[in-house]
């Protein structure tokens, strides 16, 4: 667990709404609330996770603070090093230059994200090569240093990508985002697509590489219980919206939001001899381009009263640094992990 | 405190699966997909099947129903299903020696063993309603007309718990969610009642709470209908929940068998432990690192020499285990372990 000193990154009122292909509901122009104003701070040096089911709007969180997509509204503090705090979703291509440098992203899959037609050394270098000019032999001694660093012999970057496995490959997309030294790593299911074993040792390296680089990480996964393990804070989403914020031994054991309770509940525990609790909840997700009026989650929500349908609870802090959209937040018992 | 459970009867076998050995030649080399597993199921109880990919999970299910995908084939073994019939009757049939396109497999498949996969897409076709393609089970098997067929169709739907079960009978697979299309998938093969149901990752491609739907949904239907449940997964979490039996695979073969408060508590191989302490906990008294397991699966072209984990074991016995590939020892009430450190406890 590394120190945070101070902010690195104040997400403001973010939404991005895509607009909806026509077709499907001939006439009808809708949108995809992907992100619905969402707002939460990123310490330095920490690691927050961001959990949902699919389509809540991870990636798409992610991808706005990358601008891989200019959000609709709503603001990117970054506050650099040195110098005055920028808006990232009011910078241009241009501007925006020297902040992609201090800012990656690791994709979830190590097969799809890596070129096939290129060897490791310009997977890795090609960053290199356009951000900091490196070529020749000076360029292949950072490429080893990094192959290094992520625990891959430096002789593989003459190597193509479809020579290495699942866990290796991931490995090579590390690399990548790290050559540049950045300050903040958006990892998107970074470890979804492998299996067990691999999958510790990469956590292991990612930890290990956050100490020695002083890294922060934008951790975003499904899977609760790989966030547990790596996260200093966690982000629950649903249908757009940030329904709980906490630090993550407040949110596994006293969670606020009946939301973040059924999802805690349905991991399965790997103990026989615990007696699972599950929360099933009815129903599926719904549709971002509908969502329910009021408190999105409650047509699902065992607690809701009638307020719930027509109010949206803001998120708001109701212990120290634990913030949850709830209207009934104070008023009810919630279960977590030791149910 | 222990959840009660029985140990097996030998009535209600339903699946031995002897000395399977599944090959796929390929221009590179012959894939031993399965290197000579032996496992069994029975009815009303759950066998979870878990290893990591490519450790032959899914070739094993498939060599089942005779779906290996060419050029694999089963190359030695046998796999006995042994059919109740309501008469208290049982007929014994070697599935390993059916044709897979041969009645009596066609027979057998989706009739008394229904299957489903972790990709309903590739099962389910997007140019035939969802009632187009159960009904087509139930007249295939049952012989019922088309009437009849609808409406025990849609009583199935509304069984696994799909929303407005007549109007979705209509409705194209692709209209419907995740969740929902696992749902319909499961309904078809249940929908005359197997006596086995062969699972294959059904719920590694949905989220934890339409996991958590299905799953409860499966010990349901298992309540129900008595049926016996092989699970493939690769979630120690869901082995945990849903497993009587668990089956340990490494390389092709079953490193270790046995219940699963055993395989959990005790476990015996040096795989399944290391396993165990691979996997992220909920609890926050473990410690922040996580343990791993060295190295990784040798590709299925290099086949280590001796104990196929021998590369990656954290207890070699030097000298003995580069040599040779140890075989199933009993470990007693009906577990077994592939490692040299059981040969004693095998035999005193
Ligand atoms: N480029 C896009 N165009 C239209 N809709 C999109 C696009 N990207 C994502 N969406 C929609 O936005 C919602 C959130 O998606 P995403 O951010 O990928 O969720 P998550 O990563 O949590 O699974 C989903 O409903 C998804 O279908
Ligand atoms: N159609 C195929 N052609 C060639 N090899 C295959 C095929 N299907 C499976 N295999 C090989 O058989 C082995 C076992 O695969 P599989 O049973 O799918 O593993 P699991 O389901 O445990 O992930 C793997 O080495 C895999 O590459
Ligand atoms: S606001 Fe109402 S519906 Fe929403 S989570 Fe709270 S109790 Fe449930
Ligand atoms: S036989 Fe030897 S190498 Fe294999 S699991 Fe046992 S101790 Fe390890
Ligand atoms: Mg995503
Ligand atoms: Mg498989």
């Amino acid at each position: 667990m590394s120190s945070t000193n101070g902010t690195l990154l104040s997400v403001r009122n973010l939404s991005m709404f895509y607009p909806m292909r026509a077709g499907f509901l001939q006439g009808h122009r809708g949108e995809v609330r992907a992100v619905d104003d969402v707002s939460f701070d990123i310490q330095a040096g920490e690691t927050l996770g961001l959990v949902g089911e699919s389509g809540c709007g991870k990636t798409t969180t992610g991808r706005c603070i990358l601008r891989v997509v200019a959000p609709t509204a709503g603001e990117l503090w970054y506050h650099p090093r040195e110098g005055e705090s920028v808006d990232l979703a009011r910078l241009d291509t241009g501007g925006l230059l020297p902040w992609r440098q201090e800012i990656r992203m690791i994709f979830q899959d190590p097969f799809a994200s890596l070129n096939p037609r290129l060897p490791v050394l310009e997977i890795v270098g090609e960053c290199l090569k356009v951000n900091r000019g490196l070529r020749g032999s000076a360029l292949e001694e950072r490429v080893a240093e990094l192959l290094g660093m992520v625990g891959l012999r430096p002789e593989y970057m003459r190597r193509y990508p479809h020579a290495f496995s699942g866990g290796e490959r991931q490995r090579i997309g590390i690399a990548r985002a790290l050559a540049l030294n950045p300050r903040l790593v958006v990892a998107d299911e970074a470890v979804s697509a492998l299996d067990v074993s691999v999958r510790s040792q990469t956590l292991n390296l990612l930890q290990d590489l956050q100490n020695e680089m002083q890294l922060t990480y934008l951790f975003i996964s499904h899977d609760l219980s790989v966030i547990r393990y790596v996260c200093n804070r966690v982000a629950v989403m649903y249908v757009g919206k940030l329904v709980e914020l906490a630090d993550t031994r407040s949110l596994f054991l006293t969670p606020q939001h009946p939301y973040t309770e059924a999802l805690l509940s349905s991991v399965p525990k790997p103990d026989p001899r615990v007696r699972s609790q599950r929360i099933v909840l009815e129903g599926d997700v719904p549709d971002p381009s509908q969502p329910p009026s009021g408190c999105h989650f409650h047509p699902r929500c065992r607690y809701a009263v009638d307020r719930c349908a027509e109010e949206t609870p803001p998120l708001r802090e109701t212990a120290d640094g634990h913030h949850v959209a709830c209207h009934l937040a104070d008023e009810i018992e919630l279960v977590g992990i030791h149910g | 405190m222990p959840v009660e459970r029985q140990p097996p009867s030998s009535e209600d076998l339903l699946l031995e699966i002897r000395d399977l050995h599944v090959h796929f030649p390929l221009d590179e080399g012959t894939v031993k997909a399965v290197a000579g597993v032996d496992f069994d199921v029975y009815r009303n109880r759950t066998l979870c099947v878990v290893g990591e990919s490519g450790c032959g999970k899914s070739v094993s299910a498939q060599s089942i129903l005779q779906l290996v995908d060419r050029p694999g084939h089963i190359v030695q073994g046998q796999i006995r299903f042994h059919r109740h019939d309501a008469d208290g009757s049982v007929t014994v049939t070697d599935l390993a020696s059916l044709r897979s396109s041969g009645r009596a497999m066609r027979a057998i498949r989706g009739r008394h063993i229904g299957m489903v996969f972790q990709e309903p897409n590739t099962s389910l076709s997007p140019i035939h309603t969802v009632g187009n393609q159960i009904s087509e089970v139930i007249r295939l098997h049952l012989g019922v007309d088309e009437d009849t067929a609808r409406r025990q169709g849609i009583e199935m739907l509304e069984r696994v718990g799909i929303a407005r079960p007549a109007q979705n009978y209509d409705a194209y697979t692709f209209e419907l969610s995740g969740g929902m299309r696992q749902r319909v998938m499961i309904a078809m093969a249940l929908v005359c009642s197997p006596a086995l149901l062969i699972a294959d990752e059904p719920t590694t491609a949905l989220d934890v709470t339409t996991q958590a739907q299905i799953m409860s949904l499966l010990q349901e239907l298992q309540a129900d209908f008595g049926m016996g449940v092989m699970l493939i997964t690769h979630d120690l979490g869901v082995v945990a929940e849903m497993a009587d039996d668990v089956v340990v695979m490494y390389l092709g073969q079953v490193a270790e068998y046995g219940d699963v408060d055993r395989i959990f508590h005790a476990p015996a191989h040096p795989y399944t432990k290391a396993l165990l302490r691979s996997i992220p906990n909920l609890d926050f008294d473990q410690d922040i690192r996580l343990d791993s397991i060295r190295g990784m699966v040798p590709d299925p072209f290099h086949r280590p020499a001796g104990c196929p984990f021998g590369p990656r074991c954290d207890e070699v016995i030097e000298g003995r285990c580069e040599a040779e590939n140890p075989p199933a020892f009993s470990l007693g009430e009906g577990g077994s372990v592939r490692c040299l450190h059981y040969e004693e406890v095998a035999l005193s």
